[in-house]
């Protein structure tokens, strides 16, 4: 383990977890979906920073290594300290939104993870938006997917966060947070991504709701 | 209280509550032994199955819940009122999750949890004159005030009404029951703090199991067809004869309570329990669900298990503190 690993173990156990666990109280439906090693793609909607946070917490702490979060470079390389806390503390896999500058494959760090044996985690909406509003897709996913047939893809659905802390707040409010994990699934075959949104879907109609004016 | 008996102390417990709480664990032993005895239901019938291992998960849930109280009691009266204000707080969270709640309301229900340590610290110090006021006028003429600033009218009566009503259940009822524990003053016998509570919460749970044994076994005549199907004329009577018998046999060994009157506080905890039950249901229904979460395997959500509490608290304390202190 390098000084890094250790960094985010620490920030994970004594920040991050007594945070979810005080703060928000996370309510995982179907635990027992996750896969306990990878590769794995988790692809989940996406309406708060805390999401990775959480998705990651699902899995033990020595297993947070293998687990990396596909991040928009623009966003989170914006600046050094954030740049520091994104990359170096949380793991994450900067993506170049814009693609085709240099021609470079801008999947080429995700495929290499997952050929790694790491625990991908995607948000296919490509951004928080509207909190606790699903928007539509990126194909992204679906192109990793593709390149990656023989992995399974792990469909999430998260409720709650976009609550918690939403795009442009830095003031995070308590609330109960749902965590609905889905059935594996493979990029093959036609019409991935409409399948993967009605899955995604499907869960967030299993826990119920209240509405957020 | 004087029980010739139990009128040892044991680590600055008094004998009754030892005792009593010994019969509580014992109790519970025996309702383990009951449930994990009988066999798990075998064939394809996918319910017995689920209802089998909701039964044990809920027996689980009382450990915990047990070892908690018992462990806070152990620990003295700070360590127990932190113990409920940490109640008071997953509770209003678990409300404020199954209400629909504004955007614009996002800094205001930030100001609503802090009302949850400022309560407890009134608490903690026996100030009685601003425990009673702090929530009913305070709170709830600063969070419209700090609600209006935010500029936002749509919806806004909802929103502070709900808001409202969220801080009388899981803060200002909830904190009845801490508050018993400073109640005593500083002359009375020691243990006499710890005994009202521990009164107060055994009997509220056991009304609720009384009742709806009672309602299982006799129940005929249902009394809210509309908000709680299972609750019937014959359980409410059955758990209110249960809650009476268990009152005169507490009571006057817990409390300053004598015999006569335990009868009177067992109507009105097993009443007043029966309300809060249907009221808490009432406000499911409203919202289009079962439960209000999932904290508490076997039993739902925080609120599910202290609905009976929000309403046997205040009216028990009251009842307490007009004829005794």
């Amino acid at each position: 383990m390098t000084s890094r690993d250790v960094l985010r173990l620490l920030f994970f156990a004594l920040l991050v977890r007594p945070f979810l666990l005080v703060a928000i109280g996370l309510s995982v439906r179907h635990r027992e979906r996750l896969p306990k090693d990878g590769p794995v793609i988790i692809a989940a909607n996406h309406n708060s920073h805390l999401d990775t946070l959480a998705l990651m917490s699902l899995f033990p702490l020595a297993k947070l290594r293998k687990v990396r979060a596909v991040a928009a470079a623009d966003y989170f390389l914006r600046n050094r300290w954030l740049k520091w806390l994104a990359v170096d503390l949380i793991g994450i896999l900067p993506i170049e939104r814009v693609t085709g500058r240099g021609g470079v494959d801008p999947l080429a760090q995700a495929l290499a993870a997952l050929d790694a044996g790491d625990i991908l985690i995607i948000f296919p909406e490509g951004s928080r938006g509207e909190p606790e509003m699903r928007q539509a897709f990126k194909r992204g996913v679906g192109h990793i997917a593709r390149r990656r047939p023989e992995i399974a893809v792990l469909p999430v659905f998260l409720r709650g966060f976009g609550k918690v802390l939403p795009k442009g707040d830095h003031l995070p409010v308590p609330f109960f947070c749902d965590v609905v994990i889905g059935q594996p699934m493979t990029g093959a075959g036609e019409g991935f991504m409409q399948r993967l949104e009605q899955t995604v879907d499907a869960l967030g109609r299993e826990t119920p709701s209240s509405e957020w004016a | 209280m004087d029980g010739s008996i139990f009128s040892f102390t044991l680590f600055g417990w008094t004998g009754a509550n030892i005792v009593t709480l010994a019969l509580v664990v014992l109790g519970l032993a025996v309702a383990t032994a009951l449930v994990w005895s009988r066999p798990e239901p075998s064939g394809e019938d996918p319910k017995a199955i689920e209802k089998h291992r909701e039964l044990r998960a809920r027996i689980g849930s009382w450990w915990v819940m047990v070892a908690l109280l018992v462990g806070a009691l152990a620990l003295g009266p700070t360590a127990m009122i932190v113990l409920l204000g940490f109640v008071s707080y997953l509770a209003l969270k678990e409300y404020l999750t199954i209400i629909p709640t504004r955007k614009a309301d996002r800094v205001v229900l930030l100001v609503a949890y802090l009302a949850v340590p400022i309560q407890y610290y009134w608490i903690g110090i026996g100030w009685y004159g601003m425990f009673v006021i702090f929530v009913p006028v305070y709170m709830f003429l600063i969070l419209p005030a700090a609600m209006v600033l935010r500029g936002e009218t749509q919806g806004f009566l909802k929103a502070a009404g709900t808001l409202h009503w969220g801080l009388m259940i899981t803060v200002f009822s909830i904190g009845h029951a801490a508050y018993l524990l400073v109640l005593p003053p500083p002359g009375a016998p020691s243990g006499m703090g710890p005994g009202l509570l521990i009164f107060l919460l055994i009997a509220t749970e056991f009304n609720d199991v009384a009742q709806f044994l009672a309602g299982r076994r006799f129940g005929r005549r249902k009394i809210t067809p509309k908000v709680s199907p299972n609750k019937t004329v014959e359980g409410f009577v059955g758990g209110l004869i249960a809650t009476t018998l268990l009152s005169m046999a507490l009571a006057p060994l817990l409390t300053p309570i004598g015999l006569p009157q335990a009868a009177a506080i067992g109507v009105l905890l097993a009443t007043a329990g029966f309300f809060g039950d249907i009221v808490m249901s009432a406000v499911k229904r409203d919202l289009g669900i079962k439960d209000t979460g999932t904290i508490l395997p076997g039993h739902g959500g925080i609120l599910d298990r202290i609905d009976s509490l929000v309403f046997t608290a205040p009216f028990f304390f009251h009842a307490v503190r007009y004829f005794y202190f």
